[in-house]
């Protein structure tokens, strides 16, 4: 996996940098542009809102560094070519087999395929969709992509914030596999609840009461009762951030201290 | 590298009365979140203040140097920090936050800082964490029942609660009383058990009671955020200092206590790895130095 993400970039792990901007230019001027698709599938369009909102580098991203290949909004473009990498957004729907479809190509011409969002990588706020609705009241199991086919790698969050899709953006220009790592681990973390805090954390003696949780938490479903994550479930999009963000589901002491410059 | 990377350790205090008469020891915390407010080095900060009950905190945004004094003094209990983050950036609008945290609030904030997945613009907002030496935290009803019960003090009568010389102490406005440290135990948060980290390692500047005499506190400044802030509030005066005492009650003491939390840490760590329970660290084997902080 890390070979593969290392052959993608064609580089090899340099030393670790931080981002800027001269940085991204130079790299832009060195480097064969990857080949970049977006696939939309069941997701409001707030991850691709969240990319876009890293306004410093887009330019540069999109005009000098990657060359966007395919996607709905971003490129004219019927048939899906080979591609370098896939950014997914989005849970799947069984029940629509053109969503169906075009993931399993994705996969098969994608050298990597990255699931951007919490619906794509845990099923988030469509694991409540029951069907019965309009317009197609028979689109009913929304799944999150890893259901269906190998993702390589998961950024959570609903929507990811502009600043962990730089920080990637900036850690694959520099192959920094470190630090990318937790992405490739978060694959696995498809069935997300706010109520992990208190399967995984509370119920496993490792609750501290620091309210990292309550912080992270994006609708803001969790409070803190005496010292302790409060959940409450109808505000729930099981998007998983807060269990990601807690300090005591996984500890990246080493890329803090990098961070810190300690 | 038991207390963790610092570019400096020294014995300091409040020049300020007021503080040094409200505050735990040596008013490190007061002091620096007053001036950088006063200083405008931070629009606010996030603390334990008071609440509607006696000494149980409520983690408060506070935008004034009374509103810091407020909050001055340790509370022996959960007060869930960065919780308030969030308000101080979104409700309050600040841009440069300061916050007080224990050890393993320092970790939650820097492991968002690091990988800020769900958490949009709020990284960059924190601009001094002050981290304060713990060597555990006790739940409220726990810290409730050993004042009632093992001191046998009224809650409400509490002046000030201090640990200090291997004991737990409860001053009272007629009264000094005292037990053993060692009594509180099997009271502490679970969640304790397991951390490695005494002196807010990650923070940008740490401060606590160990190794310092009466009224004075030890402090380690870490980052270069931390450096700057510390420099610029001893040099205008808010802080005076004293090299810190090498010997068997300053820097050996705040060693051999580092040391020891984290042996007893990693025992808890070996554990649970071996009875298959989740842990975020590594087990003792698994890594270089047993006693790092991952």
């Amino acid at each position: 996996m890390l070979a593969k993400i290392k052959e993608f970039l064609g580089m090899e792990a340099k030393p670790k940098e931080l981002a800027s901007k001269e940085e991204v230019e130079k790299v832009a001027e060195e480097k064969a542009r990857p080949r970049i698709g977006y696939v939309h599938l069941s997701g409001c369009t707030g991850d691709m809102m969240s990319l876009s909102e890293n306004y410093d580098i887009l330019a540069e991203l999109l005009t000098n560094m990657v060359e966007i290949v395919y996607g709905h909004t971003l490129a004219d473009v019927w048939e899906m070519p080979e591609m370098d990498l896939v950014l997914v957004e989005g849970s799947v729907c069984l029940q629509d087999e053109h969503s169906v479809k075009e993931l399993m190509e994705a996969r098969e011409k994608a050298g990597l395929l990255v699931a951007l969002g919490s619906c794509a990588a845990t099923g988030c706020f469509t694991r409540y969709s029951r069907g019965g609705q309009q317009a197609q009241p028979n689109h009913e199991s929304f799944v999150p992509i890893a259901d269906l086919v190998k993702v390589d790698a998961a950024i959570p969050g609903c929507p990811p914030s502009p600043e962990i899709i730089a920080k990637v953006v900036v850690a694959v220009i520099n192959g920094d596999m470190d630090y990318l790592q937790p992405m490739i681990d978060l694959v696995g973390y498809t069935e997300a609840c706010g109520c992990d805090l208190q399967y995984k954390v509370v119920n496993q003696a490792l609750c501290i009461g620091c309210g990292t949780c309550a912080m992270a938490c994006q609708t803001r479903a969790i409070t803190m009762t005496d010292g302790r994550p409060e959940l409450n479930s109808a505000r729930c999009v099981k998007c998983g951030i807060c269990y990601i963000q807690c300090p005591r589901s996984w500890w990246p002491a080493e890329q803090i201290n990098k961070d810190l410059g300690l | 590298m038991v207390l963790g990377t610092y570019k400096q350790i020294t014995l300091g205090r409040s020049t300020d009365k007021e503080i040094q008469k409200i505050s735990q020891d040596g008013g490190i915390v007061t002091a620096l979140l007053t001036f950088a407010l006063d200083e405008k080095l931070i629009d606010g900060a996030v603390v334990a203040g008071p609440s509607d009950e006696m000494w149980k905190p409520e983690a408060t945004v506070a935008l004034s140097s009374d509103e810091v004094m407020a909050a001055a003094g340790t509370k022996y209990t959960i007060s869930p920090n960065n919780w308030v983050l969030k308000q101080a950036v979104r409700q309050y609008g600040l841009e440069k936050v300061g916050i007080v945290t224990i050890p393993c609030q320092t970790m939650g904030i820097r492991k968002m800082q690091s990988y800020p997945f769900g958490v949009r613009f709020l990284a960059d907002k924190i601009a001094l964490d002050i981290g304060i030496c713990c060597t555990e935290n006790f739940p409220f009803e726990s810290l409730k029942t050993f004042i009632s019960a093992k001191a046998g003090v009224d809650f409400d009568l509490v002046e000030k609660m201090d640990i200090g010389k291997g004991k737990f102490w409860v001053k009272t406005q007629d009264d000094l009383i005292s037990f053993p440290i060692k009594e509180t135990h099997g009271y502490e948060q679970n969640g304790c058990k397991v951390c490695l980290d005494l002196v807010s390692e990650m923070s940008d500047i740490s401060t606590g009671s160990i190794g310092a005499p009466d009224k004075w506190s030890a402090i380690q400044v870490r980052t270069d955020i931390g450096e700057t802030v510390f420099k610029q509030a001893v040099d205008a005066g808010a802080i005076e200092l004293k090299p810190i005492d090498e010997g068997k009650f300053g820097l050996e003491m705040l060693t051999k206590l580092a040391k020891s939390k984290k042996e007893k840490a990693m025992k808890e760590i070996d554990r649970r790895k071996a009875m298959g329970l989740p842990v975020p660290y590594k087990g003792s084997s698994e890594k270089e130095d047993p006693l790092a902080n991952v």
